[in-house]
């Protein structure tokens, strides 16, 4: 199967400053590739250079088999910019119409297209009178007009309440299932997790790490907290029997490396009757996406 | 490529609909044009001139000011408006040539124009015709000046996208519109008025004159109006000039710089980097 974008060692810099540091990334028909990295990373640069808009200074990109931003790679393109804007003197309708007219498609699946991203009822008011997120919703309207092949997303779920982020990621699961690649941008990886088939970090515009949410764990390799509860009275005798264990509001924690685990867990259902419980927190989302994010001296 | 042209000057002329500006125009030329149809009944029966026909110069007086003002005042916002609402990154990503998305703006600014003018100009010929029953005969002088405007029109509409293009910020584009209105349309007359005066009949006045006359739009346009209507004795201040030069020069002058305009606003539009 040929990728739907190859990017190789793309190198961007704005007045001396380097915006994007040699990154490659192929992004392949249907997946679902989530872009990580703090305010300023480099996200929305390597969006806009894979939309066209603006140069980049060496290496070289392909969007499904033509020059970023020719005719024939914007035709199979869709967008979602970063705080979507509209004209607030259209209505929504209007507005989609006008997309739909300018990708050659018919102007009267607007409303449709507005069910599809639940804004129906607002489709005649103007979009001076919407939410931000009722123009995020515009946005995401107008992305999925014509069958794109490649979804640029730019933070798209910023301003979305929690229901509306779960119909997002379903409607996104449809587009990747039809074959569609999809990019997404974010600043969390809570926001991601479970709905990307992989996840990209940049720091400072270079490509720190890159795999499946499971990839990203190992390759941490964060500590594990384990969090013993122990019955009356026997909480002192089972600190003082693990190495590195603290006492905490008469339950005993302690952190161990991901391949200790099980040898410790061993140990402690050994203590029998006198432990009540054990709880075993693997490192949270924010922790590794610090760790990545963060390596460069931050 | 029609199709995304017809797209975007339907939207644009629905924007411009709501934002007032199509009100607005029509209201301006339709008062303007009344005023001197009011103004301008006095001088009919010594001259022996049809009525229709001094409306006629006089409108070409008040359209070489209007005309420009409007279309500036409707332009300005072109492309400055978009970067300032976030919208054009959007929709440069879509299938549409920058050359296409300023075209489908000058159809939709150019129906607002043409409205505007219609409605102006159609008013001062049923006032005259009402007063006058000759008025039959200056109604190609009026029909000459309607076409002409709105040639004038998209010159300054050109301009207007040029310049929101290099300015990037609408107030910005405001500034240098109303600047090149100014430099254009007043200051420009003033110069060259001064100029002929101080050259009291030299070099300047018989060579340099009639090439600067044709090398502003406005003037060229006031020029042709002049020069083909049969009223040339009717507006005093440019018929001597008139008279000197040739009407196929003012006529390309009125053609030309259309083309001219739109060409810099299309080569200054590729230029914005969103």
């Amino acid at each position: 199967m040929t990728p739907t974008l190859t990017i190789s060692r793309l190198t961007k810099s704005f007045a001396g400053m380097t915006a994007l540091d040699a990154v490659s990334l192929t992004v392949e028909p249907g997946a679902r590739v989530a872009l990580l990295g703090h305010n300023g990373a480099g996200k929305s640069t390597m969006m806009k250079i894979i939309l066209g808009l603006i140069p980049f200074d060496s290496g070289t990109v392909e969007v499904c088999g033509a020059a970023p931003g020719s005719a024939a790679a914007r035709a199979q393109v869709a967008y979602l910019p970063e705080n979507a804007a509209f004209h607030p003197a259209l209505t929504g309708a209007e507005q989609i119409a006008h997309y739909l007219s300018l990708r050659g498609e018919n102007p009267k699946q607007a409303l449709a297209l507005l069910d599809r991203v639940g804004l129906h009822a607002a489709a005649k008011r103007r979009i001076g009178t919407y939410s931000k997120g009722m123009r995020q919703r515009v946005g995401l309207a107008q992305a999925l007009i014509g069958k794109p092949r490649l979804l640029v997303l730019d933070e798209p779920t910023s301003g979305l309440d929690p229901v509306s982020r779960r119909d997002f990621y379903a409607l996104l699961d449809g587009l990747a299932a039809e074959g569609a690649s999809i990019l997404l941008s974010s600043h969390a990886l809570t926001e991601v997790e479970a709905r990307t088939d992989r996840i990209l970090i940049l720091s400072q515009g270079r490509m720190v790490a890159t795999g499946t949410l499971a990839d990203l764990r190992r390759m941490a390799a964060l500590p594990v907290s384990l969090h013993v509860t122990a019955r009356n009275g026997y909480a002192s005798e089972i600190a003082a029997a693990l190495p590195g264990a603290i006492r905490a509001e008469g339950d005993v924690r302690l952190d161990c490396a991901q391949d200790e685990k099980l040898g410790l867990l061993a140990r402690i259902t050994g203590f029998g009757d006198k432990v009540a419980d054990i709880e075993v927190v693997p490192p949270s989302l924010e922790d590794i996406y610090s760790h990545f994010s963060r390596r460069d001296g931050q | 490529m029609m199709r995304r042209i017809l797209a975007t000057a339907r939207t644009e002329f629905r924007i411009a609909l709501r934002n007032r500006w199509v009100a607005i125009a029509v209201v301006l030329m339709a008062l303007f044009a009344l005023v001197l149809s009011a103004a301008g009944s006095a001088p009919t029966g010594d001259l022996g001139v049809d009525r229709l026909s001094v409306t006629v110069a006089s409108l070409t007086s008040l359209a070489v000011y209007l005309v420009p003002l409007v279309a500036l005042l409707m332009s300005f916002d072109a492309v400055a408006g978009e970067v300032e609402r976030g919208t054009l990154p959007l929709l440069l990503t879509y299938p549409v040539a920058r050359a296409e998305i300023l075209t489908g703006k000058l159809l939709a600014h150019l129906a607002v124009l043409a409205l505007a003018v219609l409605a102006g100009y159609g008013l001062a010929a049923v006032a005259a015709f009402w007063t006058d029953s000759a008025s039959l005969a200056g109604l190609p002088a009026l029909v000459r000046l309607g076409w002409s405007s709105l040639l004038l029109g998209a010159t300054f509409l050109g301009a207007g996208y040029a310049l929101s293009s290099l300015a990037r910020r609408p107030s910005g584009a405001a500034g240098l519109a109303m600047g090149l209105w100014l430099g254009a349309v007043v200051l420009y007359d003033l110069g060259l008025l001064a100029a002929v005066v101080a050259d009291d009949g030299g070099w300047f006045t018989t060579t340099a004159f009639p090439f600067a006359l044709l090398a502003n739009p406005a003037d060229a346009f006031r020029l042709y109006n002049l020069a083909a209507s049969e009223a040339t004795a009717a507006a005093a201040g440019m018929a001597g000039a008139a008279s000197t030069i040739p009407l196929w020069q003012s006529a390309a002058s009125v053609l030309l710089w259309p083309l001219l305009a739109l060409t810099l606003a299309t080569l200054a539009f590729r230029k914005v980097t969103p």
